[in-house]
């Protein structure tokens, strides 16, 4: 399988701040992995730092095996990469439509399938990104990721604020794609057992490093390791 | 971290709050500046009295702009009230004392501030903008079309002021009382603007400036307070105006311009707003290039100028200030 | 005469042009209250509290507060009378400090915020306090730092930390724990057990763990109505209430 995405010795931050220190992280392309975490330990500054939102102090990123230092970061979105920011970053003066047209790219998604998805927006087409519920506006934030038809996503805590049916319905889409293996997902969650349950691999971080990389089997199996990787008190 | 039991004062973040309206070391530099350009330049001192009387303004627009982030375009509408309140009294030989004609500036300004700003700041943005223009217009138009006491677009000259304290005379082509007479005024609403912006009013005031809306939420009065700091600013803005025509003894329509209103903005800008010394940084930059630069080039140096905004509207959002102050935490050690 | 409730609505309703956003809900916190408030997405719950807190003017129906109108109160008396929220999209003064944004929060409840004089930094008794809550929120060893530097999870306490600075009577706390890791959020319930015991809460929440942890009684909203209240047992049991919100979430 081909490498979709992967960061080598990757120290990142804000201006002098260095939050991620020697980060390496490899995904094969239809691999899905769940980063989890306690607050702050560097979880939105990782995927940030592959959006080109961060300082890089050192390292690389890869896409597909292309290096993405001298990609700007406007075309990093058009390259493949689909991003569920943390604070959704909808457009908050144009529509639903407008929202969602932005970006988007011929693909298996499409604005009837995200509908399906999330009934919300189909039935809010013409209103203002602002005037949405907040977990509305998660699901344009999400379903405007999706239209871009990305090969790889990624997803900061995309189940904040989601009812629990449908956070349901979206992870077994998320799981079907992951099965289908036509899409690469990072998923940041803050609710381990979600994460888990998600994929079969789990990045646990800790203090701006990866203190764990592996099966997810094994951590749920062993909940005193995982209380002691993220905290639980 | 449990609460010691001296209380929270010596935690960095309540540290930074009680020590942040200190006296910085460097802050008697400016006024000492100032001083020394009395002596140094006694050529200089109209060019001189005109920067002070800028910086008094700007700093004016600093606290309705840079701490209560109210966006306008028409402050020079208070400037002007200022401006005409000491021009007319004087004229008409009903008042022509300086000091307390300043706080007749003030007043008059402060009123038409509160009258327009008790309408004026229900909207904001765009509209609050083009309403504070709107504002200035009418008042401009009304001191064009009331000839007979404003002068109409002559204005009015050879202002009889009486001399400061008695004594000291304003001699127009020797302007050392003027001069003097500017930098203690400037010195004085500095002090009050200072000791505003550094008080829990002003501590709301960037409230209002970084999230009006959660400011509702915590129980603020925002309108009130907004439309407050509008009357002290135009207070201020007033004092300038009037003390400018005392120092030139004469007022004229140039003083509710649009002109006016839109270089001290820029002058704001330039220096770097919510942070009281860029007035200082401002004015000095902006009056100083427009002189020599009118002097090497005297047809094109306001394309000159011009350029030069843009570069530090591209490049430096927050003025020379803020550029100084990048520069300097970069040098400095962080503080953890 | 039984005692007026803390803060009662009756038949309280919201349009959007054609969309009603809240369908006459007849609504009762009482003091000591420990409510939460559930249902899926864009089924009016913000809307419910901007109506009680008074950011959005309802189209029908009244408010009342121990038994008093207050439909017409302005959004920053309402604070005054005792009641307030948290914001489900934070609403933070992104460029001050921690401190900063409870500072204001404080001085505005005790009276402070009017004073020109003085330095801010120099009323001790609001700083004391600002910084006794951002320590009972964990948050006291980043109280000198920026909030748009804080982890998003850290800004959502100060979320928390803004409301509890007013003192309320009536707490309205709109997804506090969304965004706070699940191992974390215990904090925020440990700082709603301390309050005095007399004050109301209204909760919602998406978690529910968190939900059926809290609460004593539920109410569930679809499309802007009261379509359930219940004690959590019930709720949880309600097969209509699992169909159209929990799901396959197991509660009992
Ligand atoms: N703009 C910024 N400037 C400086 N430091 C920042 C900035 N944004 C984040 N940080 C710091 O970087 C570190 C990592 O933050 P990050 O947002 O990546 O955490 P996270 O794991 O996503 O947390 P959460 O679960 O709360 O979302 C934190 O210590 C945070 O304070
Ligand atoms: N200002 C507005 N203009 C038009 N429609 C609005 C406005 N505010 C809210 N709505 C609509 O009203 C409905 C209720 O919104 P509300 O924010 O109350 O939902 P909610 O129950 O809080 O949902 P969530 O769980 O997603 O936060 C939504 O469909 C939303 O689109
Ligand atoms: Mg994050
Ligand atoms: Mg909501």
């Amino acid at each position: 399988m081909a490498e979709a995405l992967a960061l080598r010795h990757i120290s990142a931050g804000y201006g002098d701040t260095v939050v991620l220190e020697d980060v390496n992280l490899a995904i094969q392309a239809g691999e899905s992995i769940s980063v989890i975490g306690r607050n702050g330990v560097g979880k939105t500054t990782l995927l940030a730092t592959v959006m080109g939102h961060t300082t890089l102090h050192g390292g690389e990123v890869t896409l597909g095996g292309v290096s993405l230092a001298r990609v700007p970061v406007f075309r990093r979105a058009r390259s493949g990469i689909g991003f569920v920011p943390q604070e959704r970053e909808i457009f908050p003066s144009l529509t639903v439509r407008e929202n969602l047209e932005v970006g988007a790219r011929p693909g298996p998604w499409t604005q009837e399938r995200v509908f399906d998805l999330f009934p919300n927006l189909g039935a809010r087409l013409s209103h203002a990104g602002s005037q949405l519920s907040g977990g509305e506006q998660q699901m344009l934030s999400i379903a405007r990721a999706l239209l871009t038809n990305p090969r790889i996503l990624l997803m900061d805590e995309p189940t904040e604020g989601l009812a629990p049916v449908i956070v349901e319905a979206l992870a077994a889409v998320l799981a079907r794609l992951a099965a289908e293996g036509a899409l690469s997902i990072v998923l940041v969650e803050q609710n381990s057992r979600v994460a888990l349950a998600f994929s079969a691999r789990t990045v646990v971080m800790d203090k701006g490093r990866i203190v764990y990389d592996g099966a997810s089997a094994a951590l749920a199996a062993d909940g005193e390791r995982l209380a002691k990787l993220i905290g639980v008190e | 971290m449990t609460a010691p039991p001296t209380g929270w004062s010596d935690h960095p973040a309540a540290r930074a709050l009680a020590g942040r309206h200190r006296l910085r070391a460097w802050e008697p530099i400016p006024w000492l500046l100032a001083l020394a350009f009395y002596f140094a330049f006694p050529k200089y001192l109209g060019f001189g009295t005109e920067v002070l009387v800028t910086i008094l303004f700007a700093l004016s627009l600093d606290l309705v702009l840079g701490y209560a982030g109210i966006v306008t375009l028409g402050h020079a509408a208070f400037f002007g009230a200022g401006a005409y309140t000491v021009g007319m009294l004087a004229k008409h030989g009903i008042w022509n004392e300086p000091i307390t004609g300043l706080i007749l500036a003030a007043l008059v300004a402060a009123l038409i501030g509160l009258g327009s700003g008790v309408v004026l700041l229900r909207t904001q943005g765009l509209t609050l903008l083009m309403l504070t223009l709107c504002t200035m217009a009418l008042l401009e138009e009304a001191a064009n079309l009331a000839h007979d006491y404003t002068g109409g677009f002559d204005g009015l000259d050879s202002l009889p002021i009486a001399p400061l304290l008695g004594w000291f005379e304003f001699n127009p082509l020797y302007p050392r009382t003027q001069y003097l007479y500017v930098l203690s005024v400037l010195f004085v609403c500095f002090v009050f603007v200072r000791t505003l912006v550094y008080s829990p009013f002003g501590q709301s005031l960037t409230g209002i400036r970084e999230n009006t809306l959660r400011m509702h939420a915590v129980g603020a009065p925002v309108r009130r307070r907004l439309v407050l700091c509008y009357v002290l600013s135009a207070a201020i803005a007033g004092v300038a105006g009037g003390v400018w025509a005392q120092a030139n003894a004469y007022v004229n329509l140039g003083t509710l311009g649009l002109d006016r209103a839109a270089t001290v903005l820029i002058i704001l800008v330039l220096g770097g707003h919510g942070r009281l010394y860029g007035a200082f940084v401002g004015a000095v930059a902006y009056m100083a290039l427009a002189h020599f630069l009118s002097k090497i080039y005297p047809t094109a140096w306001q394309l000159g100028l011009g350029l030069l905004l843009v570069v530090i509207a591209l490049f430096a959002k927050n003025g020379i200030l803020g550029i100084v102050e990048a520069a300097v935490r970069r040098h400095a050690p962080r503080v953890t | 005469m039984t005692s007026a409730p803390l803060l009662e609505t009756r038949a309280l309703r919201r349009n959007f042009g054609a969309l009603a956003a809240a369908r006459d809900i007849d609504f009762r916190l009482e003091a000591g209250a420990r409510h939460a408030l559930i249902g899926p997405n864009g089924a009016g719950k913000t809307t419910f509290i901007n109506l009680l807190t008074g950011v959005v003017r309802p189209t029908a129906g009244v408010i009342l507060m121990n038994g008093r109108d207050i439909t017409a109160v302005p959004e920053a008396e309402r604070v005054k009378l005792g009641i307030a929220r948290t914001f489900q999209i934070n609403r933070l003064f992104r460029r001050l400090s921690v401190l900063e944004n409870v500072y204001i929060a404080v001085a505005e409840r005790v009276g402070a915020a009017p004073s020109m004089r003085r330095p801010a930094g120099l009323r001790r008794d609001v700083v004391e306090e600002s910084m006794e809550l951002l320590d009972t929120l964990k948050l006291s060893a980043d109280a000198a730092r920026r909030v748009s530097e804080l982890p998003y999870g850290r800004q959502r306490l100060v979320e928390i930390a803004i409301a509890l600075g007013l003192e309320p009577r009536v707490l309205l706390l709109d997804e506090p724990a969304a965004g706070v890791p699940s191992a974390e959020s215990h904090i925020i319930l440990d700082a709603v057990e301390r309050l005095p015991r007399q004050i109301a809460v209204l909760i919602i929440d998406h978690d529910m763990d968190l939900v059926f942890r809290f609460a004593q009684r539920i109410t569930v909203l679809v499309s802007g109505a009261v379509f359930a209240t219940g004690s959590p047992r019930e709720i949880g049991a309600n097969p209509d209430v699992r169909a159209v919100y929990l799901g396959q979430v197991a509660r009992g």
